[in-house]
């Protein structure tokens, strides 16, 4: 049972909201905000290792971005994974979900037979969830989107996807491409031995050169989407303290509900 | 290819540019700036920049689209039923082609549905393309890829819209991908720049930190999901001058991709939160598991769903699918009341967009209040017992 599991640094929410909340923090700001792991990404590794302790075999993780990413898989090699591939290059900046996708690919046909691909449900900074399917379709796999239950029997998978409203039970062929949301586990947190192992292990880094890539079909030329402004939304306005006597408060609050329900 | 370039003689290092930059990728060296290996070249420094030292070089390219024509909205159904979002792409659509000077359709996957279809003449739209096949009967990623792909191939669309549910979030990027072409998730707002006919899409990002505009200038057909809740519904009645049209699709069996994957579906009992109108959600406040009954009462009899913080699904006291927030569901209803709720970040970036946000909170420095439209300051175990008291007797009378 061989996995790759493509994982993504993303800003940490909680420091974005400092540098947001105070623009006149003109402080140098390091290599950017501290990355983690995507949390979804977490799970993905966790059910990758659980699979692998269950069936023997190699986990991989991958990911595509600036050489800071490096942290992210080396914490994935300290919760256990056997090897790790960061992907990065200036020609790889600006990519959209489709050139994101499309160079994953790429990068996976390099590192060989798989049985499974897992990713993150999506990534918390874009929270597009494009690139899982658009992976799996530069790979001509099946996929099978917001897995909270992964069993392998034989050359199957059957999984429990969270939709809406149900759960669903599909099951898919190997070599197959699945999307985890935090349901499926709880992440393991590192060992001491990992950290060790993590801090002495040698990462490739490949770029655009060691893949057999198209050129104009990575970065921002392999981009359709172009974003043409970022801008911050209003902060939301603070609104009224309810204050006095609990039964006011509540009388005023029914009243508020009232209006609007009937809007 | 974009690039960021920094005119070097005009940059003084006032560094006013640094807060501008959603991925911190600037840095300021010997008292000039420096484009760091993240940038994501989106362009938000350009416009803080005093002295017009930073300029976003583009090379323009022009490629024929104008074979592209119209916008289809995907009537996305459940078990032959429509869901809501697909009416709410219906009116924003109807927006969209007008300025367009273009069509509106629908397409419509699945097996008997022409009922369904003759439903949709209904509405102010052009055509309804019908697509069916006994194959299509219910969801499957790789028969409704092509035959969507297939379709689109055909009548060459310039604009689709999907509902950024499951199921459009699972299809979108396999058509887009196999398309070739752009895809914008979970967009909140949409316009047409009519000039160069490009979609102009809003959609929040880095959790609602930001909002991003975007476009795919050089490709067709643009392809868009919309977030459930945010456009105005269209509205039946009109006179009928739509047409069906059925397109017949067809599949080949040799294509990797279209392996059989079964379904077995067992429903459960779930709350869908991003369809509710009202959201009554718990925290740990709460005090201990329990008491969730006192949100399940608010809710039951306000009409609305149950929601909860990650700390609360964390300790196991109630199902992860109740979670709102960054790693839970982003919600958006009419009313979202939040009991004993702090409103950690990731929280707030799942709710904050909620029509109005009532808050109950015994300390009065919960950053909750911050985003709060009604904030109450009280001990929620004494505040939600006379609350749903005074509605049960409201409701009796
Ligand atoms: C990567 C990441 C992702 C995350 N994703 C999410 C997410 O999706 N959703 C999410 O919710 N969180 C998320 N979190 C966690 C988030 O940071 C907070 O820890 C969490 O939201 C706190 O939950 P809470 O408000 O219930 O608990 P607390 O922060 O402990 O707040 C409890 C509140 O209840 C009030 N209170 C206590 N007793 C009473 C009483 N008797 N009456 C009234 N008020 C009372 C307290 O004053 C306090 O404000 C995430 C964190 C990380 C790091
Ligand atoms: N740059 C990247 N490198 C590796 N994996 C990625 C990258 N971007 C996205 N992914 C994977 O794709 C998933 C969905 O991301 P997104 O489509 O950006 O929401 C993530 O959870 C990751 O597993």
């Amino acid at each position: 049972m061989n996995t790759i599991v493509c994982i993504k640094q993303v800003p940490d929410t909680e420091e974005l909201q400092k540098v947001k909340i105070d623009p006149q923090t003109n402080t140098l700001i390091r290599e950017g905000v501290p990355g983690i792991i995507n949390p979804f990404d977490e799970n993905a590794i966790e059910e990758a290792l659980r699979l692998k302790e269950k069936k023997g075999g190699n986990v991989t993780v991958l990911s595509m971005g600036p050489s800071q990413a490096e942290e992210s898989l080396r914490k994935a090699l300290a919760m256990g994974v056997d090897g790790a591939v960061l992907l990065s290059d200036r020609l790889f900046a600006g990519s959209d979900t489709l050139a994101t996708s499309y160079t994953l690919a790429m990068a996976i046909k390099r590192i060989g037979p798989f049985d499974l691909i897992l990713l993150g449900k999506q990534a918390i900074d874009g929270d597009t969830a494009q690139v899982g399917p658009g992976l799996a379709e530069w790979l001509n796999l099946p996929q099978v989107t917001y897995a909270r239950k992964i069993e392998v029997n034989e050359n199957k998978i059957r999984v429990e996807r969270v939709l809406e409203d149900a759960f669903e039970v599909v099951e898919s062929p190997l070599p197959a491409l699945v999307t985890v949301t935090k349901d499926i586990n709880e992440p393991r947190y590192p060992s001491l031995r990992g950290l060790l192992r993590a801090k002495a292990e040698k990462i490739p880094i490949w770029a655009a050169e060691d893949l057999p890539l198209d050129k104009r079909k990575i970065g921002l030329e392999g981009s359709p989407t172009q974003v043409v402004k970022i801008f911050i939304p209003k902060p939301p306005k603070r609104g009224e303290i309810l204050s006095g006597e609990i039964s006011q408060v509540v009388d005023k609050l029914i009243l508020e509900i009232e209006k609007r329900r009937t809007i | 290819m974009r690039k960021i370039k920094i005119i070097i003689e005009k940059c003084t290092g006032c560094e006013k540019c640094l807060p501008s930059c959603p991925f911190s990728a600037i840095r300021i060296e010997n008292k000039k700036v420096r484009i760091l290996d993240n940038c994501n070249l989106c362009g938000a420094c350009i416009d803080a920049c005093p002295f017009r030292a930073i300029v976003l070089e583009k090379e323009k390219i022009r490629v024929d689209l104008s074979s592209y024509r119209g916008v289809w909205i995907f009537a996305e159904q459940r078990k032959g039923e429509i869901m809501p979002v697909t009416y709410e792409l219906l009116g924003v659509g109807r927006t969209l082609a007008n300025d367009l000077g273009a069509e509106l359709s629908v397409f419509l996957l699945g097996s008997h549905m022409k009922g369904k279809a003759e439903e949709f003449l209904n509405y102010d739209l052009e055509k309804i393309y019908l697509i069916e096949d006994p194959l299509l009967n219910s969801y499957r990623t790789d028969l409704y890829t092509q035959a969507i792909v297939d379709s689109v191939n055909l009548k060459r669309p310039e604009v689709i819209l999907m509902g950024a549910t499951s199921l459009g979030r699972d299809l979108a990027p396999r058509v887009a991908t196999r398309l070739q072409t752009g895809l914008t998730a979970d967009c909140t707002g949409l316009e047409i720049d009519k000039k160069e006919r490009n979609l102009i899409q809003t959609r929040p990002a880095l959790g609602g930190n930001i909002m991003a505009r975007i476009i795919s200038p050089r490709h067709r057909p643009q392809i868009a999901t919309v977030r459930p809740k945010v456009m105005r519904r269209a509205r039946p009645g009109h006179s009928k001058k739509g047409e069906i049209i059925e397109i017949n699709p067809t599949f080949s069996q040799n294509n990797e991709a279209v392996k059989i994957i079964t379904l077995i579906r067992e429903e459960k009992e779930t709350v869908d939160l991003q369809e509710a109108e009202i959201i009554v959600s718990g925290g740990r406040g709460l005090g201990k598991p329990e008491n969730f009954s006192l949100i399940r009462k608010l809710a039951d009899l306000l009409g609305g769903a149950v929601g909860a913080s990650r700390a609360v699904v964390d300790a196991g006291w109630i199902q992860p699918y109740h979670q709102v927030g960054q790693t839970g569901k982003t919600v958006q209803p009419k009313l979202y009341i939040a009991c004993g709720i702090s409103g950690a970040i990731q929280h707030q970036v799942g709710m904050r967009t909620s029509e109005v946000i009532v808050a109950i909170n015994k300390d009065p420095e919960a950053p909750i209040f911050n985003i709060a439209t009604y904030g109450i300051v009280e001990d929620l175990h004494k505040f939600l017992p006379i609350l749903i008291e005074k509605l049960e007797k409201k409701g009796k009378s």
